[in-house]
């Protein structure tokens, strides 16, 4: 068989996709955040998320990574309804998930060295030398060899973002989720993040989600992208898709065209919360 | 009307509050009583960490505070014994007080001024900066990691430093006894032991366990409730304080009162 033909035989025995999100509607207190949102991740396949602030994409990150409830639809990880698991099977799940927080959410208490080590130390059984031997490559792969014992408040905000990509990394999970990865980052080193992305997908083929508003960022190492506004999804494409799209509200984003300017209080709310649906597809 | 209105909403909002308090700790007592028994160890590491700061580096301040209350009590002791020519049970006046009341809600105060406020502004600021949702990636419940070491620290630590506490008022008020009611050192303690009742001691001691409970408990949950902002960090240190201050209060004019009806006649 060549490469090509075993991955395909592979794909059709593991044809169920990574994630697979159906109706899904999330609300904080009264206001509904997502309006009943459907789509899929297969496995291997990087997603970008995008939406302008306030459209509800990193509520969706938050729900797909279980640290919200949905009040309606279905989210399910590698078949699991995720939201209906009990505790226990949702840390199973979780320790098959990684995700790096859009400020890193290093322990400040703790060194880099201890941050990583900390989901092997508290999940596993393993001992003191092993865990030491796993922190030294998921600092390796991130490129921060040799940093186990700075502080965080030593790092700077990229080696930051690298540390915490390489907690994710601690327990090889097979998705990892991206909160504004490039966020804060001047644009060198934000390049940088986006390599280490592409060579995570490269290597080890893990599902990545990432959610951005960085328009370059997300050409670069997107597979598929989706473009959320105001709890609905507007489009679901390739990078080539979106390019060529002329749906308004793509164009708009991708054109970086303003917004109307705003010329009261109502109007404001409106534009906020999305009382009056976009049109529809 | 609306006066009606305020005052059942506050009181809702009151027993919700217990109500949250109370999760909280049994949440964190199934951690450090139950879980390790289920295979799911405790942080030892971290409860040593925090009862190193909760109860060690505590002692001087409370060493000094409580020797000063000692050497007020005796003062203020003796100037009424004084006029009932009964001077030398101002020894006798000190330890009582102290064991029963003074002790354990002074102990508890320092405590909640050192620790209640750490509790809540550590936890807050792990709040604002994701990582208590990070430990929740991480399939780590908060509740299991943070509180719980904290609960367990201070079960132990309070009851310990409130004995200290008590022994260094004691010493205050021999400093007054020897230097102007006539004792020595030897007859002040003789006569501390004499009117110690062990029901005083324990009752100081349960006491305190009482409140080990609601510093924590209030200091975690006031720190887990934080908004975002740095503001919002500060207002929960604050509100962990006050309210710490208020509920181990109240605690302790419930348990007076318990002990007072209880109690042998």
């Amino acid at each position: 068989m060549t490469k090509t033909e075993h991955s395909t035989a592979a794909s059709d025995i593991t044809s169920q996709p990574s994630i697979s999100v159906r109706d899904l509607r999330v609300n904080y207190g009264e206001r509904e955040i997502l309006h009943g949102i459907s789509f899929d991740v297969q496995a291997g396949e990087t997603l970008v998320i995008l939406g302008g602030s306030g459209s509800g994409k990193s509520t969706l990150l938050r729900t797909l990574a279980g640290l919200e409830q949905p009040s309606g639809g279905e989210v399910r990880i590698q078949g699991l309804n995720f939201p209906a698991l009990s505790e226990r099977e949702k840390d199973e799940l979780r320790l098959k998930m990684g995700m790096s927080f859009q400020s890193g959410a290093l322990f400040g208490s703790m060194t880099v060295g201890e941050n990583v080590a900390l989901p092997l130390r508290e999940n596993t059984a393993l001992d003191e030398s092993t865990i030491e031997i796993m922190v030294r490559l998921k600092l390796d792969q991130v490129g921060l060899s040799g940093f186990e014992r700075y502080a965080p408040s030593q790092l700077s905000g990229g080696m930051k973002k690298r540390a915490a990509v390489a907690r994710a990394l601690a327990m090889d999970p097979e998705i990892l989720f991206f909160d504004e990865p490039s966020a804060g980052l001047d644009p060198i080193i934000a390049a940088g993040i986006d390599q280490l992305i592409l060579k995570l997908k490269e290597a080890f083929k893990i599902t990545i989600l990432v959610v951005t508003h960085e328009l370059a960022s997300a050409f670069l190492i997107a597979d598929r992208m989706i473009l959320i506004d105001k709890g609905n999804i507007v489009a679901n494409g390739t990078p080539a898709e979106f390019r060529a799209s002329q749906q308004p509200r793509v164009r708009q984003f991708l054109d970086r065209i303003p917004e109307a300017e705003v010329t009261g209080e109502i109007d404001y709310l409106q534009m906020l919360t999305g009382e009056i649906p976009p049109p529809r597809r | 009307m609306a006066f009606l209105e305020t005052i059942g909403g506050s009181t809702v909002d009151g027993l919700a509050y217990l109500g949250s308090l109370a999760r909280l700790t049994g949440r964190a007592s199934r951690a450090v009583f139950i879980e390790p028994f289920r295979g799911r160890k405790l942080g030892i590491g971290r409860a040593v960490h925090q009862a190193m700061s909760v109860g060690v580096e505590a002692i001087p301040i409370v060493s000094l505070i409580s020797f000063f209350v000692g050497i007020i009590l005796a003062l203020q002791g003796a100037y009424q014994l004084r006029k009932l020519g009964a001077l030398q049970l101002v020894a006798s006046a000190v330890v009582l007080v102290i064991t029963r009341e003074l002790g354990p809600l002074m102990t508890a105060i320092i405590v909640i001024g050192r620790s209640g406020s750490a509790f809540a502004a550590e936890i807050g600021t792990m709040k604002v900066n994701e990582e208590l949702d990070a430990l929740e990636t991480m399939a780590l419940d908060p509740i299991h990691f943070l509180v719980a070491p904290k609960f367990l620290a201070m079960l132990l630590m309070l009851p310990c430093l409130t004995t200290w506490g008590d022994f260094m008022s004691v010493c205050g008020g021999g400093t007054f006894g020897v230097a102007f009611a006539g004792f020595t050192w030897t007859s002040y303690f003789h006569a501390t032991l004499d009117a110690l009742v062990l029901r005083d001691v324990v009752t100081g001691l349960l006491k305190s366990l009482l409140f080990a409970v609601v510093i924590t408990a209030v200091g975690c949950q006031e720190g887990i409730a934080t908004g975002l902002g740095a503001e919002e960090v500060g207002r929960s240190t604050t509100e962990a304080v006050v309210k710490s201050i208020f509920l181990v209060i109240c605690v302790d004019l419930i348990f007076t009162a318990i002990f007072y009806f209880a109690g042998p006649r």
